[in-house]
């Protein structure tokens, strides 16, 4: 089993989080244009790589961002989900 | 007999004439290249040669032929989807599957088993109705049974499932068959090679060549190709030949495991899946139980096993077949699998000429090999995308049209 460290909640099991897709930036409603829409919503860059993921710790029902690269799976770092993060990414 | 087996054994040993032949050195250039030697990479090549009279055809292995999902995937054949664009396809694909054994000179072991979707809830048996609907409009054998049927057909099972989720009914798909994948491979890279294709392994394209929005070849670890048709048929490396060319799809990748079990007496010739326990299994003909279980929960592009794997499918398959917690698994591994968010493939031209796409199949593309292989020969022969796939473009996400093949599911293959 794969244990992750977390700010607050500790040393917890892998299997303890759901995986909610990488981190990207949602374009402003207003002026977004079809394009950059269809590209939020549906295209990804899904080559291997080292991305910023939304990851739910189900027991606690916290959102967590881990730094994870998706060719080893070592995730090298964890910080609590908040606007600050979402506008870092 | 003991004479005839001893003259048998005096006399000269005869030259087994090799399945492939030796390996050419690479040409400078092809008429078209195919990227990626699995099954449909291999199948396209066969068709383009045979049905198109297009012979200058490279396909281009990184590693060995089939080496990839295809001889990955539990093999399982079926049509009983849920739209009509998914159920027209695949039934074409299953017509081509019965005929290829003859058409190889080939056993590919193909075994009509009889396919059986389990449902567990009533939200599930609506879903099997609707199926079964669509099904039978489009011709397709395919009827939803009730509880006895199963207790018949699959007499190991425990259809209370330990008193948790009790088994409410099925869909039944007669035609549901499994196969001998490499040999699906191996049928159609001999034919494309005997009919003048060019298979190279050990062959890795490492860039796309492009100049005013067409291709002009390949980069590969054994020097540059010309080419001005490149068909990448990849499967879970699709990511990676997308991003050479700067083109952008919905395709998330993700490990999708199977293991099978020692070998025990033949019990159960049906393949049963339960998309609630999100299970399926099938009794090879060596007899081993082959099971698997929806992807893995996180993008990686990896083929690493792991105990989590078969802790969770073992833990639910014992529920389903309670005397399984006596026997042993024998062998695990992982393929990469390309998803896509309407579970449908993404096939035929994209917005750079000369550069097609074969992607998208996730967990459910071996029984698409056939169909696959030829309809995209046709696509690229005629640069027209087949009526076939037409639904299946890449431009159906910006254009809102997706398939939405829930039928294909994650772990229904
Ligand atoms: C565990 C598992 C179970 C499955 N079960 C089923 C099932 O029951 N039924 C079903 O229908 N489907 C199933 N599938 C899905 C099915 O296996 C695949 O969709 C199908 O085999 C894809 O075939 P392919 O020829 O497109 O890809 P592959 O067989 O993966 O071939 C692609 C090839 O491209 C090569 N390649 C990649 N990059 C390069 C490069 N840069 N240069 C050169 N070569 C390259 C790879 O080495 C590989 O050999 C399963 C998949 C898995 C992993």
């Amino acid at each position: 089993m794969k244990f992750v460290t977390c700010p607050h909640i500790g040393k917890r099991a892998l299997s303890e989080f759901t995986y909610g897709g990488e981190l990207r930036v949602e374009p402003d409603i207003e002026t977004v244009s079809d394009k950059q829409w269809t590209d939020y919503v549906f295209h990804r860059h899904s080559e291997p790589k080292t991305q910023q993921e939304w990851w739910y710790h189900r027991p606690t029902g916290m959102w967590f961002i881990f730094t994870r690269n998706t060719l080893t799976d070592l995730i090298s770092q964890v910080k609590v989900a908040s606007r600050g993060a979402l506008h870092e990414a | 007999m003991p004479l005839r087996l001893l003259k048998y054994a005096w006399k000269k040993p005869e030259e087994e004439p090799r399945f492939f032949p030796d390996e050419k050195p690479l040409k400078k250039a092809y008429d078209v290249v195919i990227i990626g030697g699995g099954g449909h990479g291999m199948a396209c090549a066969y068709y383009l040669a045979k049905e198109h009279g297009i012979t200058n055809v490279a396909v281009l292995e990184q590693g060995y032929i089939g080496g990839g999902n295809t001889g990955r995937n539990t093999t399982i054949v079926r049509s009983n989807y849920l739209t009509a664009e998914g159920v027209k396809f695949y039934d074409q694909s299953v017509k081509l599957f019965e005929d290829l054994s003859d058409e190889f000179d080939l056993n590919i072991f193909y075994s009509t088993r009889g396919h059986f979707t389990l449902a567990h809830t009533d939200s599930a048996m609506r879903t099997m109705r609707w199926r079964a609907e669509v099904n039978k409009h489009y011709g397709i054998d395919s009827e939803v049974v009730d509880v006895e049927t199963i207790k018949k057909d699959i007499p190991y099972m425990d259809v209370q499932c330990n008193g948790q989720h009790p088994v409410m009914g099925a869909l039944y798909h007669a035609p549901g068959s499994v196969a001998r994948h490499d040999a699906v491979a191996w049928g159609y890279a001999r034919g494309a090679q005997m009919r003048g294709v060019e298979i190279h392994q050990k062959t890795q394209v490492t860039e796309i060549k492009t100049q005013d929005g067409k291709v002009k070849g390949v980069q590969t670890n054994r020097g540059f190709i010309e080419a001005s048709k490149v068909i990448s048929m990849v499967a879970g490396s699709t990511p990676r030949i997308t991003k050479m060319v700067d083109m952008q799809t919905p395709i998330e990748v993700f490990p999708l495991q199977a293991c099978v079990t020692e070998p025990v007496k033949p019990f159960m010739n049906t393949i049963v899946v339960s998309g609630s326990l999100h299970v399926y299994v099938s009794q090879s003909s060596r007899g081993e139980l082959v099971m698997g279980a929806s992807v893995d929960p996180a993008e990686l592009h990896s083929t690493r096993s792991t105990l989590d794997f078969v802790e969770g499918l073992t833990d639910q398959m014992m529920d389903l077949f309670p005397f399984t917690s006596r026997l042993k698994i024998m062998r695990q591994w992982a393929g990469m699998s390309d998803i896509t968010p309407d579970f449908a493939p993404i096939m035929g031209k994209t917005d750079l000429e000369g550069f097609y796409l074969d992607a998208g199949w996730g967990t459910w593309g071996f029984k698409a090999t056939p169909v696959s292989g030829k309809t995209m020969a046709y696509t690229v022969a005629n640069d027209r995308d087949h009526d076939l796939i037409k639904p299946f473009s890449l431009s159906r996400f910006e254009e809102f049209a997706l398939v939405g093949e829930k039928g294909a599911a994650s772990v229904g293959h």
